[in-house]
């Protein structure tokens, strides 16, 4: 295939979980905001800025921290180029231009999700509809990863394309946790609140876990037990461990197709390593932060060998 | 051109209001239809059209917008004895072009019988010194045409234009027959219709059959669409293309010249190709050769061409043909190159160059229509009977300061076909274009081709510019 092409599915699937992410944090935000006085909604919706990545672009066109406004600014700004709106238009041109190595039933998915979510947000979006926008795009996600596991080939363009959804993935988690490590210290934990500690709640969720988590632990709630979760169970389909194992198998299917291993793979084979030899307390000793800022890093690392020994452009 | 009361030639409807041979059973069906169960299945064509996404690129001021072309239910049908006179004259016209651009290229025997003037040549941006003495393989220049072609009566079918450029429009031919399959799949039982669906596949042979020397014989050719990427307005059908051929779709920035071959690249590096059917114009194939500013393009493509390293479809300078000066000469030149009368005749043409043309184009200008030399696509060009008389005055300016630039044509009464209109049938001027396939294997012309249609009442305009539309073409089965 060809590298750009690489290059397109590889991206498409990016942009794709990377809006998903966003409609993610954006609910738990809501949410928060909603059961909360006015000041801790003002911090809450800073702290969903933050974990975006997005609060200094914010703040050159926004003073204050309203809930309409930082939503509408993830949501459909124009000039952001990480807003959902940004990012669904870049996974359809992504996918517009990689039409011919992909099926019918995927460029559907991702087309008609396009409409219907550029039509949710060609106004801006108010409280009443911001629960459509943000299912939506969580509907477009779910709808366009089923249309690729049910009617692609298991070839390289597949396997382009769920690297570029598990890097994308493992940097998002890694990214909320990293925001939000201070919370799970275990020495900043304050007493007595274990059980319902808004915080915790804020992570899981913004991840999808909240449900799987307390299932898994019998309504327990920890921060141990919510960073072992969410870096090293590979149960949990947004989890590091999990992401890794899956760019793991995917970057063995290119190696097999292609008859040969590349440093991505090295790379790959290293960080996996580091994974897996970790335990929660020993990633402790070391420092969260210290941890996830190495993860990141590795990570970008891996995508960056893909893009060029895949030849993804000159 | 002789003007009775009403000159219009209706394909469904005759005179006297009885269904012409053609329609019966299409009218027979119609006639048992819902209507609002038809309207209904129009809208959701409409709407499946944009879902999946078959649309164009509009250029405004801000961004590129895509649009439809809107979709005409009612199919334009052609019986199986028209189509074969038509499809001889296109195959006559098709040959005659191709060794008309072989002759072009080497000795020019037209020029020097003086059928063909020279200076129809010589400053002819089109005419591409380059090719000159080079013959592409298979002797194959027109790969791909798509003939225009208009009726104005039961056996008047003339050429309107010649399409050997970059002839577009091929996918809307194969989607509008999907799209009638799929609204009205009992429609086709009972009216035996003759498939296009095999045009891709029809399309992959017959640029196969024209591998360069250089293709090592094992295997398929390797075969490529060239885009010039997702902005073009015509990008959805080379993707379709592309896709339908199991060809890969490239961009010039894919490819690059490495040891005398056109290579793509690819995830695991540099692979050659033999065939590029290329959708861009002849300046942004090759910045060395032809537009030196130009970064566009793949530097030393042309020679790579020349030593016999690629074939290029349709063939550098081709474009030539499309010219409508030249089309104004095309009569010599089918009988100069097949000893043969046109099948086909042209419409009748004043070439503005010549002073006496252009003192009866300016006398008559409210009744012709005036077209660019160069022009396409239903730019620049003046419908004399219903342009305002600014507009007119406007053009006559550019004309009488460029008058080589324009060729003009009597306005011809095209025929007509109902369209779905609100209140039912209501008759629209249509034209068609077929589109042939040529290899050293032979003509190979897809029964039909794509009809447009003026969805305006009374109006000509049949480009998508203009507000045009299109319709499934149908060729009956004997």
């Amino acid at each position: 295939m060809l590298g750009r092409s690489a290059n397109g599915v590889f991206w498409m699937f990016r942009y794709l979980e990377r809006a998903e992410n966003c409609a993610r944090l954006l609910d738990t935000g809501f949410r928060m905001a909603l059961t909360s006085d006015s000041i801790t909604a003002e911090q809450e919706w800073s702290s969903v800025l933050e974990t975006a990545g997005m609060t200094q672009s914010y703040l050159e066109k926004n003073g204050t921290f309203t809930g309409m406004q930082v939503w509408n600014y993830i949501l459909r700004e124009k000039d952001n180029p990480n807003s959902i709106r940004s990012l669904i238009g870049q996974v359809r041109t992504n996918a517009r231009a990689v039409r011919n190595v992909i099926t019918a039933e995927l460029w559907l998915a991702v087309n008609e999700s396009y409409l219907q979510i550029n039509e949710l947000l060609s106004r801006p979006v108010t409280q009443a509809n911001l629960g459509d926008a943000i299912a939506a795009v969580k509907r477009e996600a779910t709808l366009v990863r089923g249309a690729m596991d049910g009617s692609m080939l298991r070839n390289d363009i597949y396997n382009f394309g769920r690297i570029g959804s598990f890097l994308e993935r493992a940097d998002n988690t890694a990214r909320i946790l990293d925001v939000k490590y201070y919370v799970l210290l275990p020495s900043l934990s304050y007493v007595g609140s274990s059980l319902d500690n808004v915080q915790w709640e804020t992570i899981l969720r913004s991840l999808g876990a909240e449900r799987a988590y307390r299932w898994l632990n019998a309504g327990n709630m920890d921060a141990r037990g919510i960073a072992d979760f969410l870096i090293l169970d590979g149960r949990f389909p947004r989890s590091l461990a999990f992401c890794y194992s899956k760019i793991r198998t995917n970057l063995g299917n290119l190696a097999l197709q292609y008859g040969e291993e590349l440093h991505a793979h090295e790379l790959m084979r290293k960080a996996d390593m580091r994974l897996n030899d970790a335990d929660i307390e020993a990633i402790f000793e070391q420092g969260l932060h210290e941890f996830l800022s190495d993860f990141i890093a590795d990570n970008f690392e891996i995508g960056r060998a893909v893009e060029t020994e895949y030849r993804f452009s000159e | 051109m002789s003007r009775d009361r009403d000159p219009t030639f209706d394909e469904m409807h005759g005179a006297d209001g009885s269904i012409r041979n053609a329609y019966a059973g299409y009218s027979n069906w119609f006639e048992e239809q819902d209507p609002q169960a038809l309207r209904r299945k129009h809208r959701e064509a409409e709407n499946f059209f944009r879902r999946t996404g078959i649309t164009f690129n509009v250029y405004g001021q801000d961004e590129a917008e895509e649009r439809l072309i809107p979709f005409d239910p009612v199919p334009r049908i052609i019986t199986a004895q028209e189509w074969r006179r038509l499809s001889k004259g296109i195959e006559q016209r098709v040959r005659a072009i191709n060794a008309f651009l072989h002759d072009l290229y080497h000795r020019q025997e037209i020029v020097r019988s003086g059928r063909v003037p020279e200076w129809l040549l010589r400053d002819n941006a089109a005419f591409l010194p380059n090719m000159c003495g080079f013959t592409p393989p298979g002797g194959i220049y027109t790969h791909i045409t798509g003939i225009d072609l208009v009726r104005t009566g039961p056996d008047d079918f003339h050429v309107l234009e010649d399409n050997a450029r970059t002839p577009s429009g091929v996918s809307y031919m194969l989607e509008n027959r999907e799209t009638m399959m799929a609204m009205f799949p009992e429609l086709f039982t009972r009216v035996k219709v003759a498939p296009v669906s095999n045009y891709p596949r029809r399309l992959a042979r017959s640029l196969a059959a024209c591998a360069p020397p250089a293709f090592d014989g094992k295997g398929k050719p390797a075969i490529a669409v060239l885009t010039p990427g997702i902005y073009n307005s015509a990008y959805y059908e080379h993707s379709f293309l592309a896709d339908q051929m199991g060809a890969e779709l490239v961009e010039a920035g894919d490819l690059r010249v490495i040891d005398g071959r056109v290579q793509m690249r690819t995830t695991r590096g540099y692979k050659p190709l033999d065939v590029i059917y290329r959708r861009v114009d002849d300046d942004f194939l090759d910045p060395l050769t032809f537009n030196p500013e130009s970064m566009l393009g793949v530097p030393g493509i042309m020679d790579v061409y020349r030593s016999g390293g690629i074939t290029i479809a349709n063939a550098p300078g081709t474009g030539i043909s499309d010219d409508k000066a030249l089309y104004s000469f095309m009569p010599e030149i089918v009988e100069f190159y097949t000893g043969e009368k046109p099948l086909l005749p042209n419409v009748e043409t004043w070439r503005c160059m010549e002073p006496d043309a252009l003192k009866y184009v300016l006398d008559n200008i409210e009744e012709l229509v005036v077209k660019e030399v160069h022009g396409s696509g239903g730019y620049g060009m003046l419908i004399g009977p219903t342009a305002s008389k600014r507009e007119i005055a406007k053009f006559v300016q550019k004309l009488k300061a460029n008058p080589q630039n324009y060729i003009a044509q009597p306005t011809l009464s095209l025929s007509t076909v109902p369209i779905l209109a609100k209140k039912g049938l209501s008759p629209r001027h249509v034209d068609l274009r077929p589109f042939v396939l040529m290899s050293p294997n032979g003509i190979d012309i897809t029964p039909g081709g794509l009809t447009r249609v003026a969805l305006k009442q009374g109006s000509l305009g049949v480009n998508s510019s203009q507000g045009g539309g299109t319709k499934d073409s149908w060729v009956l089965e004997e």
